[in-house]
């Protein structure tokens, strides 16, 4: 993290992010988030000073195990009611605007 | 120039449990489209996905059969990405932390050398949907019933250097996932799919060459051509002064080419981040210590032990061990006759494999099983039948019910043993062809194939071939 810290988020890294998540932004809000996101960067730029070479890397920030589930099939064909609410379905299929490989 | 190719594989197993990793749908192959995908694999708001446990026990097992690390604490990852069969636009998988570590998987090449490719992880994630683009009219349909399928991607090092390594190291994990049980393989079906990374470089070189990414290759054969098509491109590309841009690929076998698959050219940011709706999961040594209890005897070591113990040639005994099933068909058919493993393996891998072959049928569903084909090994190892005369049988035992010894009662094809009754053939024989008899006793020995022939119709072919030939030249020569 610390090199991109030190490096100020510009807007076309903005823009890249907002395309990447598919969220439109207003073109006169980019250069907002931008600053916003230097921002936080710069705090962790600034966390990074502190010396946490005795601290396990937190890969998780909760403090719990995993419950697991037995391997049984308990679910039903729901797919009617699913399709009843979907906006375009055809033999069973969910139908979305055309995807070329 | 030399160039070098320099190949790493990464291999999906779709891990053979009865339901999702993170729902209660059924896994169940080949269902009416949607039937198997229920509020969490459709992506809905408010649902939260739980772990399959046997997803997680048959991870450990992989690791436990590739000697590889056990993530004892593993966390699940977003892979984010936007594709309609990703209903929530993003993958649960895994990423720092994966459950399976480095390992090393042993390759046996074609000149008998054995070398060790590194595995450098396995992490479970979900399978996503099917796509389907030809049957509708300006639409794309989706199927979401694959859609939260378990999946081991199993990742090795850039470790072979042909597409023959590539191949033998794809075939050697496909046997072991079949062997112990994780994974049915089934190709054609999608529940084994390889990713080669491909590059080259000048021989000697130290530093990789830019690579690019064949994807879903779905059997053996395509992958050897693909990654073949692939070296050659990037030959031309190099040796004309271009450069190799990295890029994934799709090989078309059709062509037999590999080509760009623009359509992903900027998702390779996938913005992982651990996944807030799963804890990491904790698995605890109790838990690797009973599924090692539950290890087979790999393959590996059981054809080590074939060899060594019970003396087969190592092709035989590649061949006993080519999978698990044939493994434990041939040491039951081996406990139960009391015959040798020579014996037993040349009727296996002979007369059985050869009509399950002709008919297409895989050794677990064959028509005669251990058990039956136990008992007419045993009668050929007792001298009951001959060679000859058990291929008879087995054909009778192939379409009914009936034993070995049941079909050798009924329809009398004992062997006769008893050299009295042998003797009297031959002589009688022997009495009708005086004529080959004067030849053969002039010098033309050949002709013993003659009388052994002779006898064996007269016998109907039960005559015993050992006693049958003594006897004869005995006869003959005196």
């Amino acid at each position: 993290m610390a090199d991109d810290a030190e490096s100020v988020v510009g807007n076309e890294v903005v823009e890249q992010v907002a395309h990447l998540a598919r969220i439109q932004i207003d073109s006169d809000s980019v250069s907002n988030y931008a600053s916003e996101m230097s921002g936080v960067l710069e705090l962790a730029a600034q966390m990074d000073q502190v010396d946490t070479s005795l601290v396990e890397p937190m890969a998780h920030p909760v403090r719990a195990v995993q419950r697991l589930r037995e391997d049984v099939v308990t679910e039903t064909d729901r797919r009617e009611a699913f399709q009843d609410i979907a906006p375009s379905v055809e033999n069973g299929y969910y139908l979305v605007p055309p995807v070329i490989e | 120039m030399q160039w070098e190719t320099v190949i790493g594989l990464e291999i999906h197993a779709q891990l053979a449990t009865q339901s999702k990793i993170f729902s209660a749908s059924s896994t169940q192959y080949g269902a009416e489209p949607n039937t198997q995908a229920n509020a969490v694999d459709l992506g809905m708001p408010g649902v939260l996905p739980v772990l399959n446990q046997e997803a997680v026990r048959m991870a450990v097992k992989f690791a436990l059969a590739t000697n590889a690390e056990i993530g004892k604490r593993n966390v699940f990852s977003r892979k984010n990405y936007f594709y309609p069969d990703l209903p929530k636009g993003y993958q649960i998988s895994q990423m720092s932390l994966p459950i399976v570590g480095a390992g090393v998987v042993p390759i046996e090449l074609e000149d008998g050398v054995v070398k060790n490719v590194g595995l450098t992880r396995a992490h479970l994630e979900e399978d996503a949907g099917k796509s389907v683009h030809e049957e509708f009219h300006d639409a794309t349909g989706v199927d979401l019933n694959r859609a939260g399928t378990p999946l081991l991607e199993i990742v090795s090092e850039p470790d072979m250097r042909s597409a023959k390594e590539a191949v033998a190291y794809a075939k050697k994990i496909h046997s072991i996932v079949r062997y112990i049980e994780i994974c049915d393989g089934n190709m054609q079906e999608g529940s084994f799919r390889c990713d080669a990374n491909v590059s080259i470089r000048p021989a000697g070189d130290d530093k990789l060459g830019t690579r690019s990414e064949i994807k879903n290759v779905n059997s053996f054969r395509f992958l050897e051509r693909a990654i073949n098509f692939e070296v050659e491109r990037q030959i031309d590309i190099l040796e004309a002064g271009g450069e190799v841009v990295q890029e994934t690929r799709l090989y078309d076998a059709d062509k037999d080419e590999t080509r760009s698959m623009r359509s992903k050219e900027e998702a390779n940011d996938y913005r992982y981040f651990p996944d807030p709706d799963l804890l990491p999961v904790q698995v605890e040594d109790e838990l690797i210590e009973s599924i090692r209890s539950t290890l087979p005897e790999l393959s590996d070591a059981r054809r080590a032990r074939f060899i060594s113990e019970l003396e087969l040639s190592e092709y035989d005994a590649g061949v006993m061990t080519s999978d698990r099933y044939t493994a434990d068909y041939f040491e039951a058919v081996l406990q139960k006759s009391g015959a040798s493993a020579k014996l037993a393996c040349t009727w296996i891998s002979g007369e059985l494999f050869s009509r399950l072959n002709k008919e297409g049928i895989e050794l677990n569903a064959s028509p005669v099983d251990a058990d039956r084909f136990s008992q007419l090994v045993a009668r050929l190892h007792d001298n009951t039948i001959s060679g000859k005369i058990a291929k008879e049988v087995l054909d009778k035992m192939w379409s009914g019910d009936a034993t070995a010894d049941q079909v050798i009662e009924q329809e009398g094809l004992k062997q006769i043993s008893d050299s009295s009754e042998i003797e009297k053939m031959v002589d009688d024989v022997i009495a009708a062809n005086p004529d080959q008899v004067a030849e053969f006793r002039s010098g033309k020995e050949k002709l013993l194939a003659f009388f052994v022939g002779q006898v064996m119709k007269a016998s109907r072919g039960k005559a015993n071939p050992g006693e049958l030939n003594k006897l004869l030249q005995e006869k003959l020569k005196s």
